[in-house]
């Protein structure tokens, strides 16, 4: 680090301040290095040592409380406004004559940048000693809670303005709240305005009470209050003589005081899976499990097990383009593995380590949502929901409180409106895995969309039991316990020419199910495809004789669907593809099979003039008669 | 994890994130130093392959010396190389240089009008073949959905506003009012048919992190960069008639760097150099409606 230092050029103008700046920063790294908050990647070359540190700040409030006044103060006591743009706004000012205001500064800068054109949120640049801070200036009023979001989930810490002589106001209480579910944990409230109620210590007092109480039901510890006045300059990068009273630190100082987001490597490891690379191109046959690792560390060798699907296998390589090989990788990392044994897992799964922590694997999940959609958020409509990599089908099943943010009064309701936020029950269409808020925040986050457009977002408390529950924790135990061999799926592929596929077929009672199974049968058979044809008759007796026994087999549809699962999971493991058949199939079955076996490898082909049931289907033959046909048609569609 | 770290890793996460979930995607690739970083960043998002076309708006009026180094990259590289252009323009003759067109008017013909077209797959897209080294008609005109493309947040105002994945209607237009939201690391990977998305891996990235990363990496980098002794150099790639060199004796990257950092450049906008930015008010903004870049 020192290289840095003595090995670059300064400009000849370089003045004192300069100096000590420097080393103030450097005592600042120093610091930071020797008690151990530095994460270990820290690296101390050139580039580094000659840039400050980033960090992007987000400040909100009510409307007219003096967001803008702040941030023009921010820039103009720091020196960060470009040469000359003080005296250009006041001048404008003076010939309109308008009182000067700071505010007119960040307008001036804002049309600047936009060329007049829109409303988002705009960033600002200012320098401390210690840092280069950004700020995002996160509209205010409520219709632009897109885009307060937005600037605001990019933000490690955040600014909340109060006006002292308005007090704590809708949008006071609504954007607290916002921060705390956006997960941002360094929050500084300004009570702005002091100057308007004559810089008195008991109206800044009363004010910080009253919003403390707020912020604890929430959940969020507030940094620090400062009383200021933006106007007058008072607390922001001087100590104000006009409130001896307040002994804590002016607004500069507390945001150099915030501590940059580490990187959550001391977490449970956690890697939603992106992508599952095999580019054979060059003769390149590494099969590379990528993903941006969200929290913990992991190092070659370590067990990993892939959640929902249970599969369990080591890290043999970490991959990477253009730099040396890793022994061990953590947070923040985009990365990407090879197994020493292969598996077959996909996008949307979450790889952890065996020894640490389980993440949740369910459908049904209580949470806390906000919604942005133009549309409310309903019932008996399908949505979709994305966390980590995974995205799946999603209903509100209920609505259990709508709270008001300003207040926290919930109430009972039937649907969400926009810019509400909620606690609800929600119902997915196929269990995924992941984290309750209170054991590891970035993977227990997710957003709906409605339509094409992300909607809402929205964090886990709670998982609930879903319908097939009690088959998943089976699944997982056999995926876990399951004895891999030498020769993957991929190798059998290879070899028989095809994937392994389960076709169901499906109908009335007196469909011609069975026949058509076996016509498929044998046509694939004579073609040399390894396919295997099996009635629900030919499990009944056997592998269902303990339920038949005790005449529990109508009882316990469930567990026979479960069995009949087990079976197909080992035919398609062998590489197989196996067909079966069974009478009125219902979405209800086929939720526990999809538990057991991967939504891509499933085929559900109803036969009969009227599909009977809820299921459902890949393809409905309405007149299976003509059986060369219909074997013809399933082929097709399916591509074998 | 120092700053380079984190802007690379968040740039392949998005570059990633783009493959998972378009099936008809390409990234463009204008030769310069921004898009190139873009290349680089997909050859290690995808362990040294880039799967999937790179899209070249040819203007023919680009520094000859670009085009070069574009194909000899793409063979080095194996890449799957496509250009674009708007022949007709060309036959025609109405461009600037011909004193036909004004900037603008050149600008929105030779590119806007040829990238949107060659996007929608409505002009033919010359795809490079291989083995016999040269490029053919390309048989897939079906329009690109997602469409990776190397802005960076600081170049200017208008794209200081950009998301990640920023959805294009049918016309390429963007509406900068009403943009998705953004947060926790999701994208709005989901369009209407008809409509396409932009991929903004850049956006966070600030000029001067580019070439620190091209040192970094040891990115191969086009030579007009770079002072060859006259003390003049390119601090943005265009076409010829419309780029102008800045004064500067930066003779490689280390230079660059130190230039950029002392200042010189510091209050200078890097578009500076490019005619077609000044010549109405929101020049940019105009063009970047129309889809360029
Ligand atoms: N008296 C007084 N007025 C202020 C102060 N800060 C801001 N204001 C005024 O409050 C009004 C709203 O301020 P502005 O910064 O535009 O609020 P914003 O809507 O939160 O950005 C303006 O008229 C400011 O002059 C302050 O510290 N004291």
């Amino acid at each position: 680090m020192y290289d840095g230092f003595t090995k670059a050029k300064f400009p000849i103008s370089i003045t004192k301040d300069a100096i000590i700046n420097k080393l103030i920063t450097l005592i600042k790294i120093m610091k930071r290095k020797v008690f151990g908050m530095a994460n270990s990647e820290f690296s101390f070359n050139e580039q580094d040592s000659m840039r400050k540190q980033d960090m992007n700040i987000v400040i909100v409030g009510h409307v007219d409380h003096g967001k803008s006044t702040v941030i023009g103060r921010l820039l103009a006591d720091t020196h960060s406004l470009p040469e000359g743009k003080l005296e250009q706004v006041k001048e404008t000012c003076r010939r309109n004559s308008k009182p000067f205001e700071y505010a007119f500064l960040l307008d001036a800068l804002k049309d600047e940048q936009s060329q007049g054109i829109t409303i988002d949120t705009a960033r600002c640049f200012f320098k401390t000693e210690l840092r280069n801070y950004i700020i995002i200036d996160a509209p205010g009023h409520i219709e632009f809670l897109k885009n307060m979001i937005t600037g605001a989930s990019r933000a490690e810490a955040a600014l909340l303005v109060i006006d002292a002589n308005e007090g704590v106001q809708e949008n006071s209480r609504r954007h607290g709240y916002m921060l705390s579910m956006l997960g941002i944990k360094q929050v500084c409230v300004l009570v702005n305005k002091m100057d308007l109620t004559e810089y008195n210590e008991r109206s800044f007092r009363r004010i910080e009470r009253q919003y403390r109480r707020f912020l604890k039901r929430i959940d969020v510890e507030p940094t620090c209050f400062i009383p200021i006045s933006a106007m007058q300059g008072d607390n922001i990068a001087n100590h104000s003589k006009r409130m001896p009273w307040y002994e804590g630190m002016n607004v500069l100082k507390v945001l150099d005081t915030f501590e940059n987001e580490e990187l959550p490597e001391d977490k449970p490891f956690r890697m939603p899976v992106q992508d599952v690379y095999k580019f054979t191109k060059g003769g390149d046959n590494r099969r590379i499990i990528a993903g941006t690792i969200e929290t913990g560390r992991i190092s070659v060798g370590d067990e990993v097990v892939f959640y929902p699907s249970g599969k369990i296998t080591n890290i043999k390589s970490i991959e990477a383009f253009n730099s040396d090989a890793k022994e061990s990788i953590g947070a923040g990392w985009a990365c990407g593995f090879t197994m020493q044994k292969q598996i077959y897992v996909t996008r949307g799964e979450i790889m952890c380590l065996t020894k640490e922590l389980k993440p949740k694997t369910t459908g049904r999940m209580h949470v806390n949502l906000f919604w942005l959609g133009k549309n409310p958020l309903v019932k008996d409509k399908t949505y979709h929901l994305k966390l980590g990599t995974a995205k799946v089908g999603v209903q509100l099943e209920e609505v259990q409180s709508v709270m008001d943010a300003s207040n926290l009064v919930g109430k009972k309701r039937e649907q969400v409106e926009r810019n509400e936020v909620a606690e609800c029950i929600l119902s997915l269409d196929k269990h995924i895995a992941f984290d309750l808020m209170g054991d590891i925040a970035k993977t227990s986050r997710f957003v709906i969309v409605d339509d094409y457009e992300i909607s809402g977002g929205g964090i886990v408390i709670q998982d609930m039991q879903d319908e097939t529950s009690w088959v998943r924790d089976k699944v997982l135990m056999r995926n876990y316990k399951w004895i891999g061999s030498e020769i993957n799926a991929e190798m059998r592929a290879l070899k028989y020419n095809h994937k392994a596929k389960l076709i169901f077929i499906t109908g009335a009672k007196d469909s011609p199910r069975k026949v058509l199974g076996r016509a498929l049968e044998k046509e694939l058979f004579n073609e040399g495809k390894l396919v295997y044809y099996l009635g629900i008759g030919s499990v009944v007796y056997g592998v269902d004789a303990d339920l038949m026994e005790k005449k529990m087999l109508v009882h316990s549809r469930k567990e026979h669907i479960r069995r009949l699962t087990e079976v197909a999971h080992i035919m398609l493991d062998a590489g197989m593809l196996f067909i079966m058949s069974a009478r009125e199939l219902n979405a209800n079955d086929l939720d526990v099979i999809r538990t057991g076996i991967p939504d891509e490898k499933i085929f559900v082909i109803w036969i009969g003039e009227e599909k009977a049931t809820d299921i459902p289907v890949t393809m409905h033959i309405k007149d299976p008669l003509d059986m060369e046909e219909s074997v013809k048609l399933i082929r097709e569609q399916i591509g074998i | 994890m120092n700053r380079l770290d984190k802007l690379e890793n968040k740039s392949v996460h998005i570059l990633r994130e783009t493959y998972a979930n378009f099936q008809n995607m390409c990234m463009l690739w204008s030769i310069g130093k921004d898009s190139t970083v873009l290349l680089w960043l997909a050859r290690k998002a995808f362990f040294g392959h880039v799967p999937f076309p790179l899209v070249h708006i040819d203007t023919h009026y680009k520094i000859p010396e670009m085009i070069e180094y574009r194909d000899r990259l793409a063979l080095e590289w194996n890449l799957d190389m496509v250009y674009g252009e708007n022949k007709d323009a060309l036959d025609k003759k109405i461009t600037f240089p011909d004193g036909n067109a004004t900037h603008i008017e050149c600008c929105r013909l030779l590119k806007t009008a040829a990238l949107r077209n060659t996007l929608n797959g409505e002009w033919p897209r010359y795809r490079m073949n291989h083995t016999k080294r040269v490029y053919e008609v390309d048989s897939n005109t079906e329009p690109y959905t997602g469409v990776i493309v190397g802005v960076r947040a600081d170049e200017e105002g208008s794209r200081s506003k950009e998301r990640y994945f920023s959805p294009r209607d049918r016309n390429n237009d963007w509406d900068v009012g009403d943009q998705p939201p953004e947060f926790w690391g999701q994208f709005k990977t989901d369009f209407a048919p008809g409509t396409h998305l932009r991929i903004h891996p850049l956006l966070d990235w600030t000029e001067l992190d580019v070439w620190e990363y091209i040192k970094r990496e040891n990115i191969p980098t086009v030579s007009l960069y770079y002072d060859q002794g006259q003390g003049k150099r390119y601090r943005s790639l265009g076409c010829y008639p419309c780029t102008f060199s800045v004064d500067s004796d930066a003779k490689n990257v280390d230079d660059i760097i130190r230039e950029l950092k002392t200042g010189k450049f510091a209050n200078i906008a890097e578009r500076s150099g490019r005619a077609q930015d000044k010549e109405d008010g929101g020049g940019l903004e105009e063009l970047r409606k129309g889809g360029y870049m």
